[in-house]
């Protein structure tokens, strides 16, 4: 039936033509009088990122918005860009970090998503379209989202320096993160990054076992407690990378870290069974941790935060009717609904303002304000994360990604950065 | 002569006069033997000479962070061993990952044959009737009806820092802190490992001592040997294939294991599988490749040399 709507009036014999009308005809009455409402079958977006991005809740609503079936490829962060790379038309919407895109642009695999077609584009988060909170700069180390934004063209391979028609990623989700601890379980107060390495908690602290992001927090308490001071963080010298490796190895072997993590889960269950008490931390995971019933704290410090962003990008093998869909499942993912349901989980939206409008006034002011809470916060899923009166720990969004020390990141000497990893892991 | 050989004898002949009625009657029956391997020869080329072959020749080829080409160099092997020579006496990281790797392997192969074959000795020699060994054998593979990974995990809450064992033994007041050791350490790494292959030892070192001809053991206790001899003197000699065979298992599997390490090691300690996983995270192919060549050859030396020890065919 549906090869026969698809097919009639388009240079097919008479022949055929009259029997394929005489089956369209017959699948009509058998089914609806609207044999219109059959004319296209639903496209369906397969959308590859980590787990932690997919919400199912998301993927329904889209669904019943648009009628576009979302089909989520649940993968590492790792395996994120490799799935780019190696096999660029096994998905047609890829949710990345922005800090793949040096390895991803060059390879051609992606390409720039035309502006024009974005509703929002001009309404973008402005720590993303430029580095900056309410016209202040923040931290640029590492991987800036704002740099890697923009392609000089559709198929480019090189970033374009100023702004473009052509973009890279549009936001999804982003945040800062910091050190999580076990308040029950510590009794000193934390301000630094360097009581990471502190040896007061040999034995009880973890780092992420992604190169790009464990040498970022490693690289963030090194500095902190004064060893050296790189100019910058985000794409260290081999020399750099040598000292901070070293540094790493003598922590190690001091019996310094539990555990190394590489998802979402394993930081979740190391700091809710206690086998860890303080470590670096995604946000949510905090959320996760704290939705057990087990306090756990997102510590704000004064060397800032460790940020990431994390953003739709088009594979080059994408074209016609998914093309369409995927432009249109974008822009109604910054049309607000997403944005609040993301932000009730403690991410941070594309566009700020659609997602207030889908959000109850003391949702935002707790959430984005710093506002103590007027009632009860519940999570999407109806479960209570905080009870009234609570505060967001990090402040409000200003606080929070005002005070953004480095970006998630992807050096130069990315190669030589892994195989000094690999013995850091060795040692 | 039964029925059924007569039967045989006829199919036989009428293959023969069959065969003989083609044209092509020299080449048809030579090319049976190679029709009947030929399925298995074709599992074998396309599964492990492709992929083998592949995978050699890319650990000569060149790479970027986005990409791989074909070339042929030796950079891939220069960077693994690079230092190797230089840092003597001190150990390259290659070294100490293959050395850790070995550490594992050793003790994993010594703590699952003892367990293993203690297991198949039980079953062989004291469980009576065939039924009970076949039902205790059974019981045996129960553990292997669930993943891995879950029979790995399932040691956490016991192992833990909180967890059961440190409560039981801290209420027990036979420890005042709770020890750190257990989990994500060298311990719970072999601990696990041998949780999950002393399967492989039991199994063929059962098969062994089930072959074993009881008379021998009657005719030994007759000859004034003592359990101990026994033992030592006509079983385990004759066990000799099945703890072979097993040994193979352990040490190939162990040698290339990065999940059990990585998980109940807290991802500290090096394997190489864990560096070849790493790698190729980071599209690292070529060097990947190289690793995989060189972790190869060092088990093929391995198992080589195991089979110095025995002459399985002749065994077998």
């Amino acid at each position: 039936m549906t090869d026969s709507t698809r097919k009639t009036g388009s240079g097919i014999g008479t022949s055929r033509r009259s029997i394929l009308k005489g089956a369209a005809a017959l699948a009509g009455t058998a089914a609806f009088p609207a044999p219109f409402v059959h004319a296209q079958e639903r496209v369906t977006l397969r959308y590859l990122s980590t787990a932690v991005n997919q919400s199912p809740a998301i993927a329904e609503k889209a669904s019943e918005d648009l009628g576009i079936d979302i089909e989520y490829i649940a993968v590492n962060t790792d395996e994120v860009p490799r799935r780019v790379i190696t096999q660029p038309n096994s998905f047609d919407l890829v949710d990345s970090e922005y800090f793949s895109l040096p390895n991803l642009v060059p390879s051609g695999n992606m390409v720039g998503m035309d502006a024009n077609r974005i509703d929002r584009i001009d309404e973008l988060a402005t720590v993303i379209a430029s580095g900056t909170v309410d016209g202040e700069k923040v931290g640029w180390d590492g991987t800036a989202p704002h740099e890697v934004l923009y392609l000089e063209d559709k198929n480019a391979t090189t970033f374009a320096t100023e702004p473009t028609e052509w973009i890279t990623l549009i936001p999804t989700t982003y945040n800062a993160d910091t050190l999580g601890l076990r308040p029950d379980l510590i009794d000193k107060e934390i301000t630094s990054w360097a009581s990471l390495l502190d040896p007061d908690f040999a034995g009880k602290t973890a780092i992420i076992n992604i190169p790009s992001i464990g040498i970022m927090d490693a690289a963030m308490a090194i500095e902190a407690r004064g060893d050296i001071t790189y100019s910058d963080k985000g794409n260290m010298t081999r020399e750099e990378i040598d000292f901070t490796i070293e540094k790493l190895i003598e922590a190690k072997r001091a019996g310094q870290f539990r555990a190394f993590w590489s998802n979402f889960q394993e930081s979740v269950n190391l700091m809710a069974s206690g086998e860890v008490v303080l470590q670096s931390m995604w946000s949510p995971a905090v959320t996760a941790v704290r939705t057990q019933g087990i306090p756990c704290v997102y510590q704000p410090l004064k060397e800032g935060y460790r940020a990431w962003a994390s953003g739709f990008g088009l594979p080059r093998t994408l074209d016609g009717r998914k093309e369409d869909a995927a432009y249109e499942f974008i822009n109604w993912f910054l049309s607000g609904w997403a944005g609040a349901h993301l932000s009730k989980q403690g991410y941070y939206p594309a566009v700020l303002d659609t997602a207030k409008e889908y959000m109850e006034p003391y949702e935002w002011a707790y959430w984005y304000e710093g506002k103590a809470a007027e009632q009860d916060i519940m999570a999407p899923d109806g479960r209570i994360l905080e009870e009234a009166g609570a505060v967001r720990d990090g402040g409000s969004y200003a606080a929070r990604m005002g005070a953004v020390a480095c970006w998630n990141a992807v050096m130069d000497e990315n190669q030589y950065m892994v195989r000094k990893w690999n013995e850091f892991i060795a040692a | 002569m039964t029925q059924a050989s007569d039967t045989v004898t006829e199919a036989r002949q009428d293959r023969v006069s069959a065969v003989g009625r083609k044209p092509a009657r020299r080449t048809g029956p030579m090319l049976v033997p190679y029709l009947q391997a030929a399925p298995m020869a074709l599992v074998f080329f396309f599964f492990f000479v492709l992929p083998l072959a592949a995978t050699i020749a890319v650990s000569f080829w060149q790479y970027t962070q986005y990409s791989i080409e074909p070339a042929i160099t030796l950079q891939n092997y220069g960077d693994i061993f690079q230092g190797c020579l230089r840092d003597l006496p001190d150990l390259c990281t290659t070294f100490r990952t293959y050395l850790s790797t070995l550490k594992f392997c050793l003790i994993v192969w010594a703590t699952t044959l003892t367990i293993g074959f203690t297991i198949a000795y039980f079953l062989a020699f004291h469980v009576r009737t065939l039924k009970f060994q076949v039902i205790c054998f059974l019981l045996c593979t129960v553990p292997f009806w669930t993943s891995v990974v879950i029979r790995m995990i399932s040691w956490m809450p016991l192992l833990g820092r909180n967890g059961l064992v440190n409560q039981t033994l801290i209420s027990m007041g036979v420890i005042d802190t709770p020890l750190e050791g257990l989990l994500y350490s060298d311990f719970a790494v072999i601990l696990s490992l041998t949780h999950l292959y002393t399967l492989f030892m039991v199994v063929p070192i059962f098969n062994s001592l089930m072959r074993i001809d009881r008379t021998l053991i009657e005719a030994a206790r007759d000859a004034g040997a003592n359990g101990f001899q026994i033992l030592t003197v006509v079983i385990i000699p004759l066990a000799r294939p099945g703890i072979l065979i097993g040994s193979i298992f352990v040490i190939t599997v162990v040698m290339g294991d990065f999940l059990t390490i990585g998980i109940m090691g807290g991802q500290q300690i090096a394997s190489v599988g864990k560096i070849i996983q790493t790698q190729m995270q980071f599209l690292q192919f070529p060097l990947a490749a190289a690793n995989a060549v060189i972790l190869l050859a060092a088990v093929l030396v391995g198992v080589w040399a195991l089979l110095k020890l025995v002459d399985i065919r002749k065994e077998l």
